[in-house]
């Protein structure tokens, strides 16, 4: 209760930062919100477009969020996600399978893949307490340049830049689903994404293994002692956290998109954490935390068409917002204090 | 009578607590100064005031007879006030030196001028008897030492009022003997020194007079040679302590645990634990004495599991259990209550009730197919904290954390003594306990006792091994001193093993 | 050998950045504070460097104002981070990670309002120079003299003088008791959040003049990212065990093994090897690195961690 009205109060700050930007840089604050939410939701297909911005958002804030619960900062979700995306694309672009099984190969083996990413660090972990801040970035690094030379050298496309086209059959891309939106890009995508949620849910509230892992999550040396093998359950959610990294990895280039281009690290990635710190690290609160950064995404087009706002503004009002949900330490405070003032003065008053 | 320190009519309130209610302490220049008082009784909050890391709510401090603020310990130093912790303020990878300069750096032109202020440290500390290498790094030298440099660091600063926090927890029998002369060095230089402690032998060695509070209230102040060691006590705690423990003889049966040979490293990567052999029966209890750092906790992780041994043999119930993993050695029959409840005993962000089952959450019947049961779970919860007297704001709901720490002990044992063991491993079950709890405890080990099973005890209170055991076993620097009875040793013979001394008059040191 | 002259300069261009960010990144862990905001500190300073540029005339002098001002942006944007950190306890993590975003997105907002396109060219920048005299000596002469940067001799003195102060000076005593046991530091009378405010402001100082330098010596446009530097030089703060000679070690290590990875296609020697490999190589050495250091880390105990006074 406590943290949604943190995470609600870290928006509106977030949204009044972004407003106080746009008026200094000489805009107007209001048009520029009324043009970023009607971007997004103005008709069915821009909700449908939103919604599918939301899919890999999801993922990397579930992945971030996961790894969060047990203890685990991953902060290289952009290379799993990369990475996992590019094996499913290799999949795609290299067997020819009925497509249920592709689409059912495609998503595993992408899942595989970012989980192998997020292995490594996961095991230098367990193994050498090395920090996985750091070691993920390494392995961010590794995956991209590992991309950006096997796509031209395997994969190429008709630019040199991105890998060949997906066929229409190998991507998660569904006529009716589309035009159900009435032509929007959503995709089969959008399901992994809910279906990730009700899982990593599942798994951290009802099973033991949720249990584990949170225990290792709060307190390595207790779970120790209480006979959990930490070293495994390190690794493990380490695996799972790049696994539902290399799924986002899966729907954004296999389904929003249908090609992988090389040179960018996905920003989906980073943006993960903030969807899973604005989401108070909850499955549920990472689900409508990425619905919402999604909008700012998704709506930033149209408000860059219909005004002279540079789009980074929905970027700035998302950094913001994490800013403001790191140190909700002072929110907190605030919070307190109002309630202290309130009930000293509602005592003033009894005693009057 | 010229007094250095007068703190009158102090009060301190914390969020839900009076810490201090009307304390007095008067101290009169050059003498040693006790304040007794059991814990939580209010001693750190109160000297805590002296030193300027809380204001008083109500009362008055005056220094030298004139009343002062001690806002920060910044000021509490210029009025020449120091303290040397109960845990170490000292930066591991500096010099003796380097620490003691820390804050009033003395320098030369842009640099700190070390060289001149190791001249000096080593003019006082030999002024003292202190004895301290002024080049040494923190982390080479011994816990004694470490406590001295913390002495120094105080008088480099002038200090003319010591305040010394439980100075002999950590130490050696022999370096507690070494500190109360250096104490005793201090005050014949004019010093005057309030040394906080529960132990009243030590009071009855150096002090003059002994101020007495009891959760937070003021009992008194004695004159410390006209006033017997039952006496303090019984202000201490309120009421007449024994200190005796209601106990049938032991009736030991079989063996359960059989230690052989074990050699473990300590965390500095020496051996902490030195071809130790140690058997427990069924029906004991087995006290483990030593000075803290000897080797108890290399033995204790050792047969948990939580630390690799270098060599040896571990069995339990005739099962060697040397390479089993910790999980597999609980489901044999040990449990352990953990010296360090915070880091190891509960996972403090869990609710009570998921603590409870923090060995067993995956058996039957708290999990069936890898789900979690959760008002399986609650039930047995509920039926622990309810045995143990557990109070927690919302039951089995509550965080770990929110618990106070005698309450999260409480819980710890519960959890423990509820799966039954074969073997019970407790380490400093009372620590930070009040007596009634305490007693309460060495009832529930004697009642697993004399169920039929063993109980290996760990405790750095030497009357706590020697109310409780059947058995004691001395440590000192790893090794194995000797085994006595309980009922035909005393505390002296205990400190001389302890010191490394067995009982042949032999020494190891 | 030819190849080693032809190199150099550019390991050294590449070096420079990556060293003085990593020597901020040095004061602040060392100071108690965890920084990963260093790539958005450096980012900072290339975007305030860039503008400042391309509002002053075209010479040398403009360049020089531009860094002094890279590096008071990068000071006072740090203090965000000192606040998040020091007075409300904040993840460090969370709170460098919400830093480095908000640079990025912030600075082509603001170059996008200014320029119109989010990229910022500049017109000068550094030139290379020969130092007089000092580049006649033979090998070390072009090795060390020829075609530098001026700044590469700022940075080498930021070096001695920063190191000095670390390990010599009041200041420097205190900064390490600080990252080391702040209870102990806080009970000798040194106020921790002050040092660590010094600390983290120092980092954000020397990451904004690295970011600057990366401007006008190796990017020489601003496009809202200085590709990855302040995560190396992260990397080579732990690789050089938070020591500034280690540091010096491992961003000359970094400096050379991707300055040979661009260029190994020109190489006969090295184009056999698949630039792949050679491309990853830093990153994988860096993490076998991390490996061997586990067990011996020199990490400063109370980097991370914030400092409560009631804990003890």
């Amino acid at each position: 209760m406590k943290k949604c009205i943190i995470s609600l109060i870290s928006v509106f700050l977030g949204l009044v930062a972004g407003a106080f930007l746009m008026w200094a840089s000489g805009h107007n604050p209001v048009e520029g919100f009324v043009y970023l939410v009607q971007g997004g939701t103005k008709s069915i297909s821009r909700i449908g477009d939103t919604i599918a911005t939301a899919g890999p958002l999801i993922l990397t804030g579930l992945s971030v969020a996961f790894a969060f619960r047990t203890g685990l900062f991953n902060i290289g979700a952009s290379g799993q996600m990369l990475f996992g995306g590019f094996c499913a694309t290799a999949v795609g672009l290299t067997f020819d399978m009925p497509r249920p099984l592709l689409l059912l190969s495609m998503i595993i083996v992408g899942a595989i893949g970012g989980g192998i990413i997020a292995f490594i660090p996961g095991l230098l972990k367990a193994m050498f307490n090395v920090h996985e801040v750091v070691s993920t970035i390494m392995m961010n690094w590794i995956s991209y340049w590992v991309v950006y030379y096997t796509i031209p050298a395997y994969f190429k496309g008709t630019m040199e830049t991105e890998s060949a086209k997906l066929p229409a059959t190998a991507t998660l891309k569904s006529a009716s689903f589309s035009k159900m939106f009435d032509g929007s890009y959503i995709n089969l995508g959008i399901l992994i994404s809910i279906i990730s949620v009700l899982v990593i849910w599942f798994i951290l509230d009802k099973t033991t293994f949720g249990y584990e892992l949170k225990a290792v999550g709060f307190s390595r040396f207790a779970a120790e002692y209480a006979g959990i093998s930490v070293n495994k359950s390190i690794i493990s959610s380490m695996v799972i956290s790049g696994a539902l990294a290399g799924l986002a990895g899966v729907i954004h280039y296999t389904g929003n998109a249908s090609s992988i281009q090389i040179g960018v690290l996905p920003s989906q990635g980073m943006d993960g954490i903030a969807v899973a710190l604005l989401g108070a690290t909850t499955p549920i609160g990472v689900l409508f935390a990425a619905l919402f950064f999604a909008l700012l995404h998704a709506g930033r087009g149209f408000m860059g068409a219909m005004t002279e706002i540079p789009p980074e503004i929905a970027d700035t009002i998302i950094a913001t917002i994490i800013y403001f949900a790191a140190t909700s330490v002072l929110i907190e405070r605030i919070i307190d204090n109002a309630k202290r003032r309130k009930s000293a003065k509602l005592e003033m008053k009894e005693e009057k | 009578m010229e007094y250095v320190i007068e703190m009158l009519n102090i009060r301190k309130e914390f969020p839900g607590i009076i810490a201090n209610d009307n304390v007095t302490l008067c101290l009169e220049k050059g003498e040693v100064h006790a304040l007794l008082g059991e814990n939580g009784a209010g001693k750190s909050t109160l000297v805590g005031m002296l030193f300027g890391m809380y204001r008083p709510d109500g009362g008055v401090i005056k220094v030298q007879g004139k009343a002062v603020k001690i806002s920060n310990p910044n000021v509490a130093n210029e009025l020449g006030i120091g303290m040397v912790h109960q845990h170490f303020k000292l930066v591991h990878n500096f010099t003796t030196t380097e620490n003691i300069i820390l804050g009033i750096e003395p320098k030369i032109g842009f640099s700190v001028d070390t060289k001149n202020a190791a001249i000096r440290v080593g003019e006082l500390s030999r002024q003292y008897g202190l004895d301290i290498d002024p080049y040494a790094k923190i982390e080479d030298i011994s816990v004694g030492m470490q406590q001295r440099v913390e002495i120094l660091k105080m008088l480099y600063r002038n200090a003319n009022i010591l305040i010394f926090d439980e100075p002999t927890a950590v130490l050696t029998p022999y370096e507690i003997e070494e500190l109360l002369k250096i104490i005793r060095n201090l005050t014949n230089e004019g010093k005057s020194i309030i040394i906080i402690t529960h132990k009243l032998k030590e009071i009855k060695a150096v002090a003059k007079h002994c101020t007495i509070i009891r959760r937070g209230k003021y009992i008194g102040t004695v004159n410390v040679d006209t006033t017997t060691e039952a006496e303090m006590a019984t202000m201490m705690v309120g009421r007449e302590v024994t200190f005796k423990v209601e106990k049938t003889p032991a009736v030991p049966k079989d063996i359960v645990l059989n230690v052989k040979d074990l050699n473990v490293m300590n965390n500095k990567k020496v051996l902490g634990l030195k071809n130790f052999n140690l058997e427990v029966r069924s029906g004991e209890i087995v006290g483990i004495a030593g000075v803290e750092g000897n080797g108890q906790s290399e033995l204790v992780e050792a047969i948990t599991g939580l630390r690799k041994i270098e060599s040896g043999v571990i069995f339990l119930k005739g099962d060697n259990i040397t390479k089993i993993p910790i999980r597999e050695r609980i489901k044999k029959g040990i449990a352990h209550i953990p010296e360090d409840r915070h880091k190891r005993g509960l996972v403090l962000d869990y609710s009570l009730e998921d603590n409870m089952v923090l060995e067993i959450y995956n058996q039957p019947p708290f999990a069936k197919n890898g789900l979690l049961k959760k008002n399986k779970i609650r039930e047995y919860s509920n039926k622990i904290l309810k045995e143990f007297d557990v109070r927690s704001g919302e039951g089995g709901k509550s965080m770990a954390r929110s618990l106070s720490g005698g309450n999260q002990q409480k819980a710890i044992i519960g959890r423990e003594i509820e799966l039954n063991p074969d073997l019970l491993i407790a380490v400093q079950p009372t620590r930070g306990l009040d007596v009634g709890s305490i007693e309460n405890i060495h009832k529930r080990i004697i009642a697993h006792r004399d169920s039929g099973k063993a109980v290996l005890l760990i405790s750095l209170e030497l009357d706590e091994i020697l109310n409780v055991s059947d058995r004691i076993a001395v440590i000192n620097h790893g090794n194995l001193i000797g085994i006595v009875e309980a009922s035909e040793t005393d505390e002296n013979e205990i400190g001389l093993m302890m010191a490394g001394i067995n009982k042949d008059g032999g020494s190891d040191i | 050998m030819d190849i080693i002259f032809q190199v150099f300069p550019y390991a050294i261009a590449f070096t420079i950045p990556l060293l003085v960010t990593a020597l901020g990144g040095l004061y602040s862990e060392r100071s108690g504070v965890a920084n990963i905001a260093l790539e958005g500190l450096m980012i900072i300073g290339a975007f305030s460097s860039a503008l400042s540029l391309k509002l002053l005339p075209n010479n040398m002098l403009s360049v020089w104002i531009s860094l002094g001002i890279a590096t008071i942006a990068g000071a006072l944007f740090s203090i965000l981070h000192a606040f998040a950190s020091v007075n409300l306890k904040a993840n460090q993590i969370i709170s460098g990670t919400a830093i480095n975003m908000m640079a990025g997105a912030l600075t082509i907002f603001l170059a996008r309002n200014i320029t119109g396109s989010g990229n910022i060219r500049i017109p000068g920048g550094f030139i290379k120079v020969d130092i007089p005299i000092l580049s006649d000596i033979p090998i070390a002469g072009p090795l060390f003299f020829q075609n530098t940067y001026y700044s590469t001799w700022l940075v080498l003195l930021i070096l001695i003088l920063f190191s000095f102060v670390l390990y010599k000076t009041k200041f420097g005593l205190r900064l390490r008791a600080c990252g080391e046991n702040p209870h102990a530091a806080d009970a000798a009378g040194v106020n921790v959040s002050f040092m660590r405010y010094w600390g983290v402001m120092l980092s954000g100082a020397l990451s904004g003049l690295g970011g600057g330098i990366y401007l006008v010596t190796f990017s020489k446009e601003f496009n809202g990212s200085v590709s990855g530097f302040g995560f190396l030089a992260l990397a080579a703060l732990i690789f050089g065990q938070w020591k500034p000679l280690g540091i010096l070690g491992s961003t000359l290590f970094f400096g050379f093994a991707t300055t040979i990875s661009n260029v190994s296609q020109v190489i006969p020697e090295l184009a056999v090897i698949p630039p792949m490999y050679l491309k990853i190589f830093p990153y994988i050495v860096t993490l076998i690195a991390l490996v061997i250091f586990s067990k011996s880390s020199q990490a400063p105990k109370a980097s991370g961690e914030p400092f409560d006074q009631a804990k003890r």
